[in-house]
């Protein structure tokens, strides 16, 4: 196989774990206030993707440098040209990095609640922005030779060019898929009253989500593709979709969140199989699009990083899957006996604080 | 080699565009701002994980309280540094490709390997490994959760080591070819990428800086500790920690810029000069210390000179010559010919190449001094009174990291006018299809939210000092008798 399919396949890779682990990331950030009510059931919600969710945003560190790395034209075409969104998911991505770390260093209500909306706000958009900005590269964007630079392409599109209903429609879906994802998540990974809130609400999003993403998988399919095997995928992701609506209605936490997993796996992966050969495809003019070939590194780069790759990614799957396992216990609001515990209060705040916390029990 | 021909019409290059110069000034200013911003970070993360790491690792060898007080207390305060070190990191690896696109393009095939390297042998580490740390303490058995912090810190020590081979690319490029089909470097060898002497002299130099900036943390937080009567016997065992690591890290930090200046005078003669202001070659060359005037190669008004003393940092020997940067620009103009790369000034800004280089050598000694002073004013139980001992004590872990941020001031703009060495201009390099709009949205966003941010995390990490590390060490972590739940560090 060319070295620059492997490359378009490891970059599919990275994508796919980051979506599938950030994904759920996003959905529990989303849903902290909806299926959180007190602040022990927000500790624990939060303490579950406590020691996760950094090593999971590593995974768009890496396809980030992948993609410069393997297909630099692709790298900076991508990210001048997506400038705005890509913008507010950084903006986003800082915002709640620093929310997670934050938001019980006090036991300020007010304090908390803030960090809170940020949490939030924070997931919410890069769910929904990460979908429009994959639409449209599936959809093709206005792509140019680059004059300035005598060599490589440009995106000419602006900002407006990427709302298109396709894009749109792309940006609901991983909105809803990571809702649900997170719901069966939390469903999965914790105890006492919230578990069976998150179970119950998985149900209403993923059934909102089925059909926002059959329409979008069908659109993409009949619209986009060149390929008759890629309708396997479609099958295949509704099928797991079914399934794991069905095993969180059982209340088999496992199976639904793994098969949530194998949906969102399976659609990144058809994403890229529709997109195949391309990087992005012109709609100005076909001989503009960037493709694998005219957009990669040298074989020589590629050839070191294969050898990187292929030694140290089993070597990194195998302490983030240890991290999981040495975490897998449920998390209970119950083990969360003190919530103002580890806040950086001075004593009269801690005071207020307890006594508050008194007054309501 | 091919020599690379950049078109006259490069953005702001001809003054014709004025909206286009005025999006790479804002595109500089996003740089400059975002890069100096984190690594206000980077540095406390890299030094404090490997003193912390030594930290539990001699309570886990001795068993006292002292030391387990020490961990969780430094550790709480790391932790707050490293989440605002991991989310501006994000911003640094998109804006390559967000504002400097041309430049991506250009050096991709060579710059993007270090990066992805990065992310895959470091990044994972460093993140998962922490992770397991924060939330292992009742999970792992004792020396598994010792082991994690070391890995964590192993990793910040490979994160550092490729973006420093990356950079150093842009300031001595080597191991590739232009290929003008391509219009872009294209790497061909990448051990001379990892290995040239540039990337090990700028990371033994960044590194011992890490430390010095870590043991200034350490030193000043446990001096105030110790002045305010707060946790005495752990106070005493870190202030000595810290104000030692301080003292042999400056040394070390003098010893590799030596190094590294040595290298600079042969690969960019151009910013010795101008970190010295030095305007005529001169051998042998006197070294200045500080000059009241202009720097525009006037007479000055004022200056204090130490004979011979640039000579010897340059090259060695005491009357070695120096070269000056009328010279350098004379021979650089033809080296590089204006039509082919559109660069009539090969000079960076020299104020600021002169004033950085001297702050970031000034502040580091300022910390030397204090953590000279400190141990002496604390030796066998003494407890210095005095409020302008306290008063150095809170400002000393200011000192190195504002002295990094000089540091890194000077080197990158003392590069100036090429983003890569005598390669690619600085102004070839920016996103031609970004519009000046659009980087002074983000530029003014990042800025506020990086502001607003500074303030948070400042005031989290007073509060964490002011209250202090427990008085009463809790139970030993590890008990397993203790009720199965999450430790006071978690979120």
């Amino acid at each position: 196989m060319e070295l620059t399919t492997v490359w378009f396949i490891l970059i599919a890779v990275l994508f796919i774990g980051y979506f599938v682990l950030e994904g759920f990331d996003f959905g529990v950030g989303m849903l902290l206030k909806v299926i959180g009510k007190s602040e022990a059931d927000r500790r624990a919600i939060i303490t579950t993707l406590g020691p996760v969710w950094d090593g999971n945003e590593v995974w768009l560190l890496v396809g980030g440098g992948a993609l410069f790395a393997a297909f630099p034209e692709w790298y900076a075409t991508l990210f001048s040209g997506f400038y705005l969104p890509l913008f507010l998911i950084l903006v986003a991505l800082i915002v709640r990095g620093v929310a997670f770390e934050y938001r019980s260093k006090r036991s300020s209500l007010k304090w908390r609640a803030n960090w809170d909306n940020a949490i939030t706000i924070a997931s919410f958009v890069p769910a929904l922005l990460w979908g429009v900005a994959f639409a449209n590269l599936v959809r093709g964007v206005p792509v140019e030779p680059n004059e300035v630079a005598g060599a490589g392409f440009l995106y000419t599109g602006g900002f407006f060019n990427l709302l298109n209903p396709y894009a749109l429609l792309g940006g609901l879906v991983t909105l809803t898929l990571f809702l649900t994802h997170g719901a069966v998540f939390l469903a999965l990974k914790t105890a006492g009253d919230i578990q069976p809130r998150a179970q119950k609400i998985a149900i209403p999003l993923g059934l909102i989500a089925a059909v926002l993403a059959v329409v979008f998988l069908l659109w993409t399919q009949l619209a986009y593709s060149d390929k008759a095997w890629t309708w396997a995928l479609v099958v295949v992701a509704a099928l797991a979709w079914v399934g794991g609506i069905a095993a969180n209605y059982l209340k088999r936490d496992g199976w639904a969140f793994l098969l949530s997993a194998v949906t969102l796996a399976v659609a990144v992966a058809f994403l890229f199989s529709v997109l195949y050969p391309n990087l992005m495809p012109s709609t100005v003019n076909e001989a503009y699009s960037l493709t694998i070939e005219n957009g990669s590194s040298t074989e020589y780069t590629l050839r070191i990083m294969t050898i990187v790759a292929v030694i140290f990614t089993p070597i990194v799957l195998a302490y983030q899957g240890w991290t999981y396992w040495v975490f897998r216990k449920r998390v209970s609001p119950a083990d969360i006996p003190n919530p103002h515990e580890g806040s950086l209060d001075y004593p009269d705040e801690a005071q207020a604080a307890a006594a508050h916390a008194a007054a309501n029990k | 080699m091919l020599r690379v021909s950049w078109s006259a019409n490069i953005w702001g290059m001809d003054g014709s565009n004025l909206f286009a110069s005025a999006a790479l000034d804002l595109a500089r200013w996003q740089f400059g701002i975002t890069t100096v911003y984190h690594f206000f970070f980077v540095p406390v993360t890299i030094g404090l994980s490997f003193l912390v790491a030594g930290m539990q690792t001699a309570w886990v060898r001795t068993g006292k309280d002292k030391y387990l007080q020490a961990t969780k207390f430094f550790g709480k305060l790391f932790l707050i540094n490293f989440a605002m070190g991991v989310v501006t990191g994000i911003v640094q690896e998109f804006q390559f490709g967000m504002n400097w696109s041309d430049y991506s393009r250009f050096v991709g095939d060579v710059f993007g390997a270090p990066l992805a390297i990065e992310g895959l042998l470091a990044f994972f580490l460093e993140s998962t490994f922490l992770g397991l740390w924060i939330f292992g303490w009742d999970r792992l058995p004792k020396k598994l959760h010792l082991a994690t912090i070391w890995l964590a810190a192993t990793g910040t020590l490979l994160s550092a080591y490729f973006i420093l081979a990356a950079n150093s690319f842009m300031q001595h490029p080597v191991g590739y070819e232009y290929n003008p089909v391509t219009n872009r470097a294209e790497m061909n060898n990448f051990g001379e990428i990892l290995f040239q002497n540039t990337t090990t002299s700028a990371f033994m130099h960044v590194i011992t800086t890490c430390f010095l900036v870590a043991g200034a943390f350490v030193g000043g937080i446990s001096a105030w500790l110790l002045f305010r009567g707060r946790s005495v016997e752990m106070a005493r065992s870190t202030l000595k920690l810290g104000m030692i690591t301080t003292l042999v890290a400056f040394v070390l930090v003098g010893i590799t810029g030596d190094h590294q200046a040595k290298i600079m005078v042969q690969q960019q003669p151009m910013k010795m000069a101008a970190a010295e202001a030095l305007y005529e070659t001169s051998a042998p060359a006197p070294f200045s210390i500080f000059t009241v005037g202009t720097l525009d190669g006037s007479e000055p008004i004022f200056e204090i000179k130490i004979p011979d003393a640039l000579s010897f940092l340059a090259t060695g020997t005491l009357d070695g010559e120096v070269q000056g940067i009328n010279n350098l620009q004379e021979e650089l103009a033809n080296q590089f010919p204006e039509e082919e790369y559109g660069i009539t000034n090969f000079a960076p800004n020299i104020p600021i190449t002169y004033w950085t280089f001297r702050l970031m050598i000034g502040m580091g000694g300022l910390a030397f001094l204090f953590a000279a002073y400190a141990l002496w004013a604390t030796r066998k139980g003494r407890v210095p009174s005095s409020k302008w001992f306290v008063r150095a004590a809170i400002l000393m872990p200011l000192l190195p990291l504002l002295g990094a941020a000089f540091g890194w001031i000077f080197t990158e703009m003392g590069r100036q006018p090429w983003v890569v060495y005598g390669l690619m201009p600085t102004a070839a390099g920016v996103s031609p299809g970004v519009s000046t709009g659009y980087v002074l949205t983000t530029v003014v966003v990042f800025t506020l939210l990086y502001a607003v941010l500074a303030i948070i995390e400042v005031g989290l990490i007073i509060r964490a000092v002011k209250i202090g590390p427990p008085e009463v060490v809790p139970k030993d972590p590890y008990d397993t008798d203790a009720p199965d739940r999450q430790l006071s560090v978690t979120y």
